[in-house]
């Protein structure tokens, strides 16, 4: 077919942030089905839960403080993560750098945290429904909390070679964004782990 | 560090004619030879092994259904064993469901929503490559397993307690729930790669009412599929911890119940079918309004029917466990909600109707299947509301029945605009027609052939046959009509084997297509046939919904694209403003070393639990070599 | 292109639909949601009626707006843009009506659904309260009687009172199944850990043949029973003869064949009441001399299969719980004997 030019695009830019760019999107993507995950998981928890006249089954409902430090944890971790996503809009190298390496410290943190509250749940996952329902929440928030560190720490070390090139920063404002998922996702998970059983 | 690139890049506005189309090929083009080919990540490359496998399933799936027509031709037959059987119904709908009609629309929209967008490749087509491999490996592995007599054998939808480790102790049900992991993944990634290539890959101008019926179709199966697949990968990741690590989650004795794996599974089981069907209705607005000789009748209407239908499949699921106790006045709701479905999928049916009747219909192979589409599948949607009736269904529940009614959803529904597609886009695909003549045969053969085949299996439902019996004995007067039955899948299964001798002989002898061989109006007859590597050698500006019947002989461009590396224009999502020249990523071999590694992790997690430790590395290995950049000039800006 | 053969053939298809439907629901099957013998299936298929006519109406509207449309003579006009605006508004008018129209159709048929539901699962007080619990494959009865000695159990084949509601309280001792004799109500699953009932009226007498309707493993084919419906004193009299223990034998062979019924492990699974044999794993005995069917429908009960039964049950259904016991030939013809008169 013959073709007309009707106008140029060659004074675009080559890379943007948030919704202007194609991975915001994308991540968006995973976290709409990530959600809608976690969103069953914790239906099929309240059908466990409304389906037995004992809750939890056989246990103790989980200690309090591996739970609620995490909570504390994630909260506070929005702090750094936002002033490096700000770093990373005005493109200061020296600033995300510490930035990427401070959530990745952060992260660390949260899953060794983690473990302790694996530990604290105070059931098994072959006790009971009640113990595997939390064993599965809780394994698929970790899976969140790891693959999100080892994204974090991948990008940190790019971060400090060569390849730490402008349209990194974008990469780095969509790591940022997906923190932001995972601290999201835990809240209601908290609710529902550490405080239903103790209704 | 800013905007542009290079100063003294290579731009597509000092290139033109050949000069172009060669140079964009050479950044564009799939590295030659055999590890070439494994690290394409062209959407055409990978949509055409995407198609071609989707269909070779659907031959095994044809083949299997075949042998249970014979076994159930005549009563006490000993063709198959009950063992047989059962694993051969199981690979039937497992097949057909995870492995044909899912992957087969997604397929198309891997080739052509790019091209009907009017952009040079899918949104992240690494993961479009990694998504075909995973959806092959699992294709295999069950397949595979099935050949070493592990097939699964407790029904496409496995309930719970028998397919628990007590009832099924072999690995049977274990393949089953980790194919389903492996097809989720794929059917999860082409989603996403599809939504965001129609939100920011339009052609500049292609605002959302200008997009054509066939993408805003895929758009919404991917939402679908996006919210739809979550609870299956739960229900089934939940069963392989049962059986393997010994969780409690359908173990009444233990607070678990199995009423829990149906709701989980409905969940996803029901909009399972619109995501299925949908695409279909989108490939028949495309066939329709070609060869009715004008665009169709109420595009917004259509949309909205769409977006209807999407949001009442998720809420419709009960209708599949009206027997199993639930109370009733629930149960009478959900009878309300499901025939409520009805009515968006009736307004469409209506906007074809009115199409077909003021279009000038040129009766051409694919509108035949069109037609047929709307013959079969009206039936199927009436039959369809007969079974949403709480009362009806007690009776026709888990009957043939209901195989009568989803094989006339979802062969009328969506196999048959199927195969108007493959003779409307197949010219595009491979640059040769297919022949009319054999075309012809092949849809009365397969109109004639379906019809017996299923509409008997309304009566044997109603007369008392329920589904899943390996026999039956000749008390039972059902041997007439079963013996018709198979007469008719035997027809029906002739017209496939009309369709693979006419794509051969296409192939080989076919006439040339041409760029736009049906006069079509969407962007993906701009370009030649088949596309070239880039698709267009410049990106389309979209003035009208459809753009070929309103530019006339010359279509607007856009120009300032490199054509030294591999550059996408990204547009806003309402208007299609043009926003960014992104980078595409070049072909990889990661992708396919990343989906070995996840097949590893999961084909060993069904052996053993510590695979979930060991499967771990190499896979977090793969992926870092995936996105890690290569310093090519597409990663460095 | 053929439009006229395409029309013709859609009234040809209409045609033979019709008239099987019709052959169809006049003649019996003995599993048949055409042939209603009790009151709830007669209310489904009178729902199912109402159903069938009007999508059968709205199926033939849209087949033949489909070839009118197909047939009728198209003006020229050369470009698919072309102006059509009369017609579009014309028919975006027509097409909202229709929409509506769908939408009174389908509401008018939830109410009609719901109308035909609140009759079939209706309950009434003074059922006969019968428990069946679904096994691999095959169904055990009990009968709740007022006192513990008017409580037995059977296997496989039910009896019930003509004109009598019949309460079925269903439980799974294994995987799901699901309860069906369409010919008296639709069907109800047997739920691991979940207890569920069903209630019907059998309105007349006559046998009615059930089958699992849930794929429940194996052999889900070879799951069928028999719902027997008797006058009521007949049932009355069948109930008080059920209710007691066997007989003992009265001859030599019969007195050999239960000895060796005991000695060969039979009654390690098999319970008969008034003796020894005290199994539960598979199907009550007390009574099989005078059922009319073996192996949960299978085979009709005759000398010759009961026997071709025992000598090789893994012949006649493949995979079934019951092991081959050694046997021979005329240890066979004395347990065949003594279980033929159990009466």
């Amino acid at each position: 077919m013959r073709q007309t030019i009707v106008r140029s695009v060659a004074e675009l830019p080559t890379y943007g942030y948030g919704p202007r760019s194609g991975p915001w999107w994308g991540a968006m993507g995973f976290m709409a089905l990530e959600g809608m995950g976690f969103a069953i998981a914790i239906g099929a928890y309240l059908y466990l839960y409304a389906v037995n006249p004992n809750w939890p089954i056989g246990a103790l409902p989980p200690d309090l403080w591996p739970g609620t430090t995490e909570t504390a944890v994630y909260l506070l971790s929005i702090i750094p993560n936002e002033i490096t996503n700000r770093a990373a809009h005005r493109q200061d190298l020296a600033k995300v750098r510490a930035g990427l390496v401070v959530m990745a410290l952060i992260g660390i943190a949260l899953l060794v945290l983690r473990g302790f509250e694996f530990a604290h749940l105070n059931t098994r996952w072959d006790n009971s429904a009640y113990g595997s329902i939390v064993w599965l929440i809780l394994g698929l928030h970790t899976t969140h909390l790891a693959t999100d560190v080892g994204d974090t720490v991948v990008l940190a070390v790019l971060m400090f070679t060569r390849h730490a090139k402008p349209r990194r920063f974008s990469d780095v404002t969509d790591n940022v964004f997906y923190w932001n998922f995972v601290v999201l996702a835990w809240l209601p998970l908290y609710v529902l782990l550490d405080w239903v059983p103790r209704l | 560090m800013s905007m542009a690139a290079e100063p003294n890049e290579l731009r597509d506005d000092v290139l033109n004619g050949l000069q172009l189309s060669t140079q964009l090929e050479r950044v564009w083009r799939t590295p030659s030879g055999l590890f070439g080919a494994l690290m394409s990540v062209d959407h055409k490359v990978v949509g055409r092994r995407y198609i071609v496998t989707a269909f070779a399933f659907l031959l095994l799936g044809g083949v299997l259904a075949i042998l249970m027509r014979v076994q159930l031709a005549g009563p006490e037959k000993t063709f198959l064993s009950a063992d047989k059987y059962n694993q051969i119904f199981t690979m039937h709908g497992s097949t057909m469901m995870f492995l044909f009609a899912v992957p087969v629309m997604e397929a198309f929209a891997v080739y052509l929503v790019p091209l009907m967008v009017g952009t040079r490749n899918i949104a992240f087509p690494r993961l479009n490559a990694f998504s075909y491999w995973m959806f092959l490996f699992g294709g295999c592995f069950l397949w595979i397993s099935f050949l070493f007599n592990v097939g699964p054998d407790v029904g496409w939808f496995a309930y719970v307690p028998l397919s628990n480790l007590q009832f099924t102790p072999t690995k049977r049900a274990d393949v089953w729930a980790q194919m389903i992991t492996f097809t989720e993944v794929a059917a999860l990634a082409v989603s996403v790669e599809i939504v965001v290539t129609v939100f920011k890959l339009r052609a500049p101008g292609m605002t959302l009412d200008r997009i054509p019926l066939f993408v805003w179709a895929m758009l919404v199966t991917s939402f679908l599929v996006m919210f739809a697949m979550p609870s299956i990968m739960v229900a089934s990741t939940s069963l392989i911890l049962d059986r393997l690590v010994n969780t409690r989650f359908y173990d009444p004795s233990s607070g678990g119940h199995p009423l829990l794996w149906q709701h989980l599974f409905w969940f996803f089981g029901h909009p399972e079918v619109y995501i299925i069907f949908i695409p279909g209705t989108g490939m028949v607005s495309a066939i329709l309004a070609t060869f009715a000789r004008r665009p169709v009748i109420g595009y917004p209407v259509i949309i909205l029917s769409l977006i209807a239908t999407g949001f009442l499949s998720f809420g419709l699921w009960v209708h599949h466990m009206f027997v199993t106790g639930l109370p009733q006045l629930g149960a009478g709701l959900f009878t309300a909600s499901s025939m409520l479905i009805a009515v968006p999928s009736g307004l469409q049916i209506f906007c074809w109707l009115a199409t077909l009747w003021d279009g000038r219909p040129v009766y051409r192979t694919p509108l035949l299947f069109v037609i047929g589409f709307i013959v079969i599948f009206v039936l199927g949607g009436l039959s369809g509301v007969m079974v949403a009736s709480v009362p009806i269904d007690t009776q026709v529940h888990d009957t043939y029945f209901v195989v009568a009614h989803f094989h006339y959803v979802l062969i009328g529904g969506a196999v048959f605009p199927l195969l108007g597609a493959v003779y409307y886009w197949l010219p595009k695909i491979t640059g040769r027609m297919l022949s009319e003549r054999l075309g012809r045969w092949n849809f009365w053969l397969a109109f004639v052939g379906f019809n017996i085949a299923f509409f008997p299996m309304h009566i044997l439902g109603l007369i008392g046959m329920p589904r899943r019996v390996y026999t039956y004995t000749a008390e039972m007067d059902w041997a007439h009509l079963n013996l018709l039955s198979s007469g008719g899948a035997l027809l029906f299964a002739l017209s496939f084997a009309l369709l693979l001798v006419n794509v051969i002989y296409s192939l080989r002898k076919g006439e040339l297509a041409g760029d736009n061989p049906w006069s079509a109006s969407t962007l993906e007859w701009a370009t030649t046939s088949p596309p070239p590597p880039q698709g267009f050698d410049r990106i389309p500006v979209v003035k009208h919904r459809d753009p070929l019947w309103a530019d006339g002989e010359s279509l607007p461009v856009v120009a300032g694209l490199s054509v030294e590396r591999r550059e996408v224009l990204l547009t806003s999502l309402a208007e299609a403003e043009p926003q960014i020249r992104e980078a595409s990523p070049e072909p990889s071999i990661w992708p396919l070393l990343t989906a070995v590694a996840t097949t590893v992790f999961f084909i060993g997690s069904i052996f053993t639990p510590w695979a979930v430790l060991w499967g771990t590395p190499p896979m977090a290995v793969t992926l870092i070599g995936w996105f890690w950049p290569t310093g090519s000039k597409e990663d460095e800006e | 292109m053929g439009s006229h053969a395409k029309v013709m053939s859609v009234w040809v298809r209409t045609a033979l639909v019709l008239s099987a439907t019709w052959l169809l629901a006049g003649c019996s099957g003995r599993q048949s949601a055409l042939d209603p013998q009790g009151l709830q299936s007669e209310q489904i298929r009178q729902t199912l009626f109402v159903f069938l006519v009007v999508a059968t109406i709205i199926w033939i509207a849209v087949v033949f707006v489909l070839s009118m449309g197909m047939l009728r003579r198209k003006r020229e006009a050369a470009q698919p843009l072309g102006l059509h605006e009369e017609f579009e508004e014309r028919s975006g008018r027509v097409i909202l009506m229709l929409g509506l129209a769908t939408t009174v159709v389908v509401l008018g048929l939830s109410v009609v659904s719901y109308a035909g539901q609140r009759t079939v699962f209706a309950k009434s007080e003074n059922a006969l309260t019968l428990k069946i619990i679904g096994h691999q494959w095959w169904w055990e009865v009990h009968y709740e009687g007022d006192s513990p000695d008017k409580t037995f159990a059977t296997a496989n084949e039910i009896r019930i009172p003509t004109g009598q509601p019949v309460k079925v309280e269903l439980e799974s001792a294994d995987v799901i199944h699901s309860f069906w004799v369409p010919s008296l109500t639709g069907k109800m699953d047997l739920i691991t850990g979940q207890k569920n009932e069903l209630q019907f009226t059998a309105k007349k007498a006559g046998v009615y043949r059930g089958q699992c309707a849930e794929f429940c493993g194996l052999q889900h084919a070879h799951m069928a029973f028999a719902v027997i419906a008797l006058p009521p004193d007949e049932f009355g009299r069948w109930r008080d003869h059920e209710n007691q223990s066997a007989s003992s034998p009265p001859d030599q062979l019969g007195r050999q064949g239960e000895a060796l019924f005991r000695a060969r492990g039979c009654a390690l699974c098999h319970n008969i009441s008034g003796t020894p044999a005290g199994g539960q794993m598979g199907p009550d005995l007390t009574h099989i001399g005078s059922r009319t069917t073996i192996a949960a429908g299978t085979l009709p009960n005759t000398p010759a299969t009961l026997g071709a039964w025992i000598a090789d049950p893994q012949h006649i259904k493949p995979g079934n719980l019951m092991p081959q016991m050694p046997l021979q030939s005329g240890e066979l013809i004395a347990i065949l004997h003594y279980l033929e008169q159990l009466k």
